[in-house]
């Protein structure tokens, strides 16, 4: 299997950029997650690897602040966001794009694209954002939901990276959608690599995971049980078939 | 709503002794109020009572809210006032054509109403009730702002005059007690069973093949009917029927009565009707003060005391009621 | 000259009668129709505020001797101000709970407001006299049309359709919609939807109170003024579907003008027709003529 190495690792600094430690999260009663801690270096692309329901979603919105009942901390470079609200969150300089894509209906493309506020300098010019997804250009004026799963996805991750946020949280950017389109997502992460954003993507997809990241956490039954760095993932096949369960 | 703690089916196919010690205590309030108040500030407080636990047999158990449960209640007082003045029906019959009249109002309007849910099914119910308001005002034998006046109470079978207050006090606590116990038994029923399925998850409910719209509905005419009942006790024993009674102030106040004593729990609304309707009296020369004062216990309800007063004790002790 | 009957002046009459009533739907419901996209509240105290207008009007000439002019821009501002505060303190604790407590707290704030101005000013009308310029009006040959009618009704036009334009084509307006749509998303990207909440809880009633100034002039002004009417209202919020803006003014409009209509031809029926409709469209098409269909 080909492993993308890390043409930047002399570029990256050694401290974590980001650092989530002891996170905790409910919904309601149910403790959904336990002690989940990992770091991310800057200009990282670092993924979530486990089955259903181990949590990876949760852990993403539990960091966006938008589960309601949780503790831990959240380190932003020196910035806690551990107890911030999502808006404080995302101004301090994280990008959340959903599951689902959060795409909205009520909005058109160009509306959705231009929704998030701008919080850092040094965000993606539209321009740019247009020749990165041609498509997002052409259908402009369409209703955010009428575009295809592929062009939405392309627009979930389009507009999070006007804002200036340097930390991009992907939740299964290639859940659904055509091996071509997966490929075009790919190519993005890489590019957005080389642009020197930090990643942190949630995969189901363990290919496509492999293909792109620097390292892995592992999370099961709402805890981070391994990490696997990039380069190693081949020794560690059969690990991993039984966290995955594949 | 969602929200609210579970009425169990604790005491089926019995009553739980807790449950027995109320009705008891109940019973022997009804018996002996008469004789520490005027027996007919009594009355008014049973058959608003009444009228409060009828709405509560659908939010209580449904989680629906009539906003428009006046219509029910101000309908019937003009049918059993009309039976009873110009067709010179005796109570008994008064009463029956009362229950009749909200029982089939209920059946069209509710099955209309049971096609929105939540917020919209508020909102459809108080059209509906504005409605039947218009239309009282309009119609000629409810006698407009007039309302229907001296109504004669008559004679129970033809046979038992209720001139007397204490006569008539003896009636209407007859049919408030079995009225109660009916509307215990509907709640404590498979049946009631049901609708609280159906509150907590209706797609489950659904999907567990009830026909959720059909018990929605009965549910609907069996609160009419209640309320009827209700309306019709009021306007035999106070002579009158009214646009007051179809109002929608009407059914705001007995929304206050449920939220007042707690919609969770069965007995809480009679004791909402008592604390309405003694803030009425106490408030009764102070004009506009008592629509302010409403307006605020219906506020504090809202944000600091949503479980109502019975919900609370009983949430305190421990108790189901 | 006759149509179906009826002389064209009568006709024409009512139509125009019909449109005002209609005006005051389609500027309440679409008050309505806005807080509760993103509160989830039905606001039952809209009925008190577009009172509080009728009421400001008449105050600030009383107090102030200012004129119609400027009392259509300070008193709704003025309410919306309020209704700023009361969201604040108020209506932010209960967002987390089932809508219908929403209703009920809105509704009991309604009561207080009502109880509070008939402890004042009593329950019956109070006279406001009709501006200069609004006197008189314009003889179109089959009618005549007072002018200060034509003002309602074009003033009416003018809020919805600016309304419209802010909510459907600016930045604030799509913030406002992916707010409605879907706050917590919204809110993660960084845009301050409790204060969007405030401001639009705001506009709403400010929208109510204009609908009140624009009242005083030609209906009496009394506390009970809004009461009755937020219940018609209800019904032409049911009917429209409060999904969708554009189809909250229409409908407002639309049901003004049935309601016209038929005083002309059934004046008994006139005050219940909206109610008749509602059952009709509950029959048919249950999410309301503009809502999503289930």
């Amino acid at each position: 299997m080909p492993i993308s190495g890390c043409p930047m690792a002399d570029r990256l600094s050694q401290n974590p950029h980001f650092q989530v430690t002891d996170l905790e999260a409910w919904y309601g009663e149910s403790h959904v997650l336990h002690r989940v801690s990992f770091d991310i270096r800057e200009g990282e692309v670092v993924t979530l690897l486990g089955r259903n329901g181990a949590g990876k979603s949760t852990t993403l919105k539990s960091i966006m602040g938008m589960i309601k009942r949780r503790q831990g901390s959240v380190r932003l470079r020196e910035k806690e966001l551990g107890r911030a609200s999502s808006r404080a969150i995302a101004r301090a300089g994280i990008a959340f794009c959903p599951e689902d894509r959060g795409i909205y209906s009520s909005l058109t493309v160009e509306e959705n694209l231009m929704l998030p506020p701008v919080v850092a300098s040094g965000g993606m010019s539209v321009a740019e954002i247009h020749t990165l997804f041609p498509n997002l250009a052409e259908r402009r004026r369409s209703q955010g939901t009428r575009l295809s799963g592929g062009e939405q996805q392309m627009l979930a991750i389009g507009r999070i990276l006007r804002t200036g946020a340097r930390l991009l949280l992907l939740d299964e950017p290639t859940e659904g959608l055509a091996p071509v389109i997966v490929q075009q997502i790919g190519a993005t992460i890489r590019q957005l690599k080389e642009r020197g954003y930090t990643v942190l993507l949630v995969e189901q997809n363990f290919h496509f995971a492999a293909s792109v990241a620097d390292r892995h956490y592992v999370m099961d039954h709402g805890q981070v049980v391994d990490m696997i760095p990039g380069p190693e993932i081949a020794d560690n096949m059969a690990k991993l078939s039984t966290y995955l369960g594949v | 709503m969602t929200t609210q703690p579970e009425i169990t089916a604790a005491g089926l196919p019995g009553m739980s002794a807790s449950h027995r010690n109320l009705f008891l205590l109940l019973l022997a309030i009804v018996a002996v109020a008469p004789f520490l108040a005027y027996p007919l500030l009594v009355i008014k407080v049973l058959c608003f009572g009444l009228f409060a636990l009828s709405l509560n047999l659908m939010l209580g158990n449904l989680g629906l809210l009539s906003f428009g449960h006046a219509a029910y209640f101000g309908l019937s007082s003009y049918a059993a006032a009309h039976a009873a003045k110009v067709w010179g029906f005796t109570p008994e019959f008064a009463l029956g054509f009362a229950v009749l009249v909200a029982v089939v109002t209920g059946a069209v309007f509710g099955a209309l109403c049971v096609r929105r849910q939540g917020i919209y099914f508020a909102m459809v119910t108080l059209a509906f009730a504005q409605m039947i308001y218009f239309f009282s005002l309009q119609a000629p034998f409810t006698g407009g702002e007039d309302g229907i006046q001296n109504v004669p109470r008559g004679a129970l079978f033809g046979l038992f005059s209720l001139q007397s207050d204490m006569a008539l006090y003896a009636l209407v606590a007859v049919v408030f007690f079995v009225a109660v116990l009916a509307l215990y038994r509907i709640t404590w029923s498979p049946f009631g069973q049901v609708l609280r399925a159906i509150r907590d998850n209706e797609p489950r409910a659904i999907s567990l093949g009830y026909r959720v719209d059909r018990y929605k509905w009965t549910v609907f005419v069996l609160a009419a009917g209640f309320a009827g009942l209700a309306g019709g006790l009021k306007a035999i024993s106070f002579q009158l029927a009214s646009l007051t009674d179809v109002y929608w102030g009407m059914s705001g106040e007995v929304v206050l009565m449920v939220m007042i004593g707690g919609m969770a729990t069965f007995f809480g609304p009679l004791i909402g009707a008592l604390l309405v309707i003694w803030m009425q009296n106490e408030l009764a020369a102070f004009g506009a003060w008592v629509t302010i004062v409403q307006g605020l216990v219906f506020m504090a309800c809202i944000l600091v005391f949503r479980k109502g007063l019975l919900g609370t004790i009983a949430d305190r002790l421990g108790l189901k009621v | 000259m006759l149509i179906f009957g009826i002389p064209l002046q009568l006709l024409s009459t009512q139509i125009l009668l019909g449109l005002i009533n209609g005006a005051f739907y389609a500027i309440l419901s679409l008050g309505l129709a806005i807080i509760f996209g993103l509160l989830n509240i039905v606001n039952f105290a809209h009925g008190a505020f577009y009172m509080m207008g009728a009421f400001g009007a008449l105050l600030m000439l009383d107090h102030f001797a200012m004129n119609y002019w400027l009392a259509l821009l300070v008193v709704p501002l003025t309410i919306g101000l309020l209704g700023c505060v009361i969201e604040r303190l108020i209506l932010r604790r209960i967002y987390d709970l089932d809508h219908l407590y929403g209703m009920i707290l809105t509704f009991g704030m309604g009561l207080v407001i009502v109880g509070l101005f008939r402890n004042q000013y009593g329950a019956t009308g109070l006279p406001y006299s009709m501006p200069a310029a609004l006197q008189g009006g314009y003889n179109l040959g089959f009618m005549f049309l007072p002018a200060s009618r034509a003002f309602v009704i074009l003033a009416s036009v003018a809020v919805c359709l600016v309304t419209w334009l802010v909510i459907e084509k600016t930045r604030l307006g799509s913030w406002l919609r992916a707010a409605t749509e879907k706050p917590e998303l919204t809110e993660a990207f960084g845009i301050n939807v409790p204060l969007l909440i405030t401001l639009t809880y705001g506009f709403g009633v400010a929208l109510a109170g204009f609908a009140g100034v624009l009242a005083a002039p030609i209906y009496s002004v009394n506390p009970m003024m809004g009461s009755d009417l937020i219940i018609v209202v209800f019904a032409v919020v049911v009917i429209g579907g409060m999904g969708s803006i554009s189809g909250a003014i229409l409908t407002g409009f639309m049901l003004g003008l049935v309601e016209g209509v038929t005083k002309v031809f059934w004046p008994q029926a006139s005050t219940t027709v909206i109610f008749v409709i509602m059952a009709i469209v509950l029959l048919i098409r249950p999410a309301g003529l503009f809502g999503k269909q289930a």
